[in-house]
């Protein structure tokens, strides 16, 4: 665990790792986009239109997967106060908030053909809808603070308090959409996916994976920069003052 | 061809949505890159600074 | 230690009257947020009936977010956290104490007033019942998910504007099985899942709260 504590240490192996993932994230996408857009079929009711599903299915996936990354370094945080979790769980926000942002886009355009409205009350996109809310907060909290400490700590809290909620938060929409609409299903051809489809949704799902990793790392570096420029800022200030 | 870009009548909406993705990914994508290379040349020019002034002290 | 939670919720409750007016502002807001409604769906009764209780629910939400910013922010000003941790109090008691208090002096006055607003809004009596449950049911967790938010906020400029954001995402379970409660067929399994959500929320929000508050006084 101590191994990674040291930031020097991160940092070089996120430089030696990066240009991989970030090469692989190209390729994937390429396999992927290829997949989704020529070489998969036609839904029967939907049309070409079930294409869209490639870019927001696996969207949805990765919102939830980058919360998942935050309650995780919140909790490591919290237990054992490594500083690479903090760094760690803010740098996973922005990019999870647009996932979040992609999938009810995408979703959006996927159900105009199919239902008419440009919004559907579905309990997926209502539950993701309500997913970007907590992300907005989850990032604004970090920001309300002066002192970083204190806004690890409270972030910290507010993550694992907000992965709590979230299956509960799941359920609830779940139990409100039954409630109000009982005869919808808003799944593409019935409730099995096409393995024809499920070839071109796995690929692009491990092409934003990639893409995650390889932002996460970029905004992760950041952070640490961010760091040092604030320690040695500190450090300037003291000197000026023992100056006087 | 044209039948690829039209995709069945419903161009608008997939390409739309594929262009959304791309927007949203790509623009995050280089403005992460962006943040991190100007942080890291600032914090890494002061870390030289302060190495040449305890150098020369 | 319940002792303790005791003397300190009577604490809350004598600063509370002793402000006079401030707790009947969160009323006035309620009612007002509730009458804003008819004139933005306009006044047919068999609108206002289908709505009623969302309205109710929601008007109840954002009138208990008022008081938050200073559930603790003047005892952490004025040092009185300090002297309460110091004197021996446990910072989960004084969160739940604060709790309580902000419970007893803002959502239960909401929920006695609901019958006024209810029949401002043409909800059958029959309706009221199921209503009054919900609200007596949820608006503990609302105080609890509260608690949590206006902890980790303590000392923020604008702090009511993010504890909003904060609270209202996570008490979207409350809401949902809140007005489920009054629904005709599906009442009973709301009831369960709203009890359930509050006692969740009781739980886990002292020691959130708690944490919360340390972080702050760092």
């Amino acid at each position: 665990m101590h191994r990674f504590a040291n930031p020097a240490r991160f940092l070089r192996i996120a430089r030696a790792v990066q240009p991989w993932t970030a090469a692989a994230t190209l390729i994937a996408f390429a396999f992927g986009l290829y997949y989704a857009l020529v070489a998969s079929p036609i839904d029967y009711l939907q049309r070409d239109t079930v294409r869209i599903m490639y870019v927001h299915v696996p969207a949805a996936w990765l919102a939830l997967g980058a919360y998942a990354t935050i309650a995780v370094a919140s909790l490591v945080s919290i237990v054992w106060r490594h500083p690479l979790a903090d760094v760690c769980a803010r740098a996973a926000a922005p990019i999870g908030a647009t996932f979040t942002a992609i999938c009810l886009i995408t979703g959006s355009f996927w159900g105009k053909p199919t239902w008419g409205t440009w919004w559907q009350w579905d309990a997926r996109m209502t539950s993701v809808l309500v997913l970007l809310f907590v992300y907005l907060g989850y990032m604004a909290l970090w920001s309300a603070f002066d002192d970083r400490q204190r806004a690890a700590r409270a972030a910290a809290i507010l993550a694992l308090v907000g992965a709590i909620n979230l299956p509960i938060i799941k359920f609830s929409v779940d139990w409100w959409n039954t409630l109000h609409q009982p005869a919808s299903v808003f799944r593409s051809g019935g409730s099995t996916i096409h393995p024809a489809m499920l070839t071109p949704l796995l690929i692009m799902a491990l092409a934003y994976l990639l893409f995650f990793v390889t932002t996460l790392l970029m905004r992760m570096r950041a952070e640490l920069a961010a760091q040092r420029l604030e320690v040695a800022a500190e450090r300037r200030a003291l000197a000026l003052e023992g100056a006087e | 061809m044209s039948e690829f870009f039209a995709m069945g009548g419903y161009a608008a909406f997939v390409w739309t949505a594929y262009a959304a993705a791309a927007i949203g990914l790509a623009g995050l994508g280089f403005a992460s890159w962006r943040r991190m290379r100007a942080l890291e040349r600032k914090a890494d020019s002061l870390r030289a600074e302060r190495r040449a002034e305890r150098g020369r002290a | 230690m319940s002792g303790g939670v005791f003397t300190l919720v009577r604490r809350e409750l004598q600063l509370v009257w002793a402000e006079r007016g401030g707790g009947a502002i969160a009323l006035i807001f309620f009612v007002i947020v509730a009458s804003l409604f008819p004139f933005a769906v306009g006044p047919e009764p068999q609108v206002l009936l289908r709505i009623a209780s969302g309205i109710i629910w929601v008007s109840a939400l954002l009138a208990c977010l008022l008081s938050l910013e200073r559930l603790f922010q003047p005892d952490a000003e004025d040092g009185t956290l300090e002297q309460l941790v110091v004197s021996g109090q446990s910072l989960e008691a004084v969160a739940i104490a604060k709790l309580i208090a902000h419970w007893l002096t803002t959502a239960l006055p909401l929920v006695m007033l609901t019958p006024i607003t209810a029949a401002m809004l043409g909800a059958p009596v029959d309706l009221w019942g199921a209503l009054l449950l919900g609200l007596v049911l949820g608006t503990p967790a609302l105080s609890a998910i509260g608690a949590v938010a206006a902890a980790l906020t303590v000392g923020v400029r604008r702090g009511g504007v993010l504890i909003s954001l904060l609270v209202l995402p996570l008490a979207v379970p409350t809401l949902i099985f809140g007005v489920g409660v009054a629904d005709p067929l599906a009442g009973a399994s709301a009831l369960r899942w709203l009890a359930a959500t509050t006692l969740l929320a009781l739980a886990v929000s002292p020691f959130a709260a708690a944490a919360g508050l340390r972080a702050a006084m760092e």
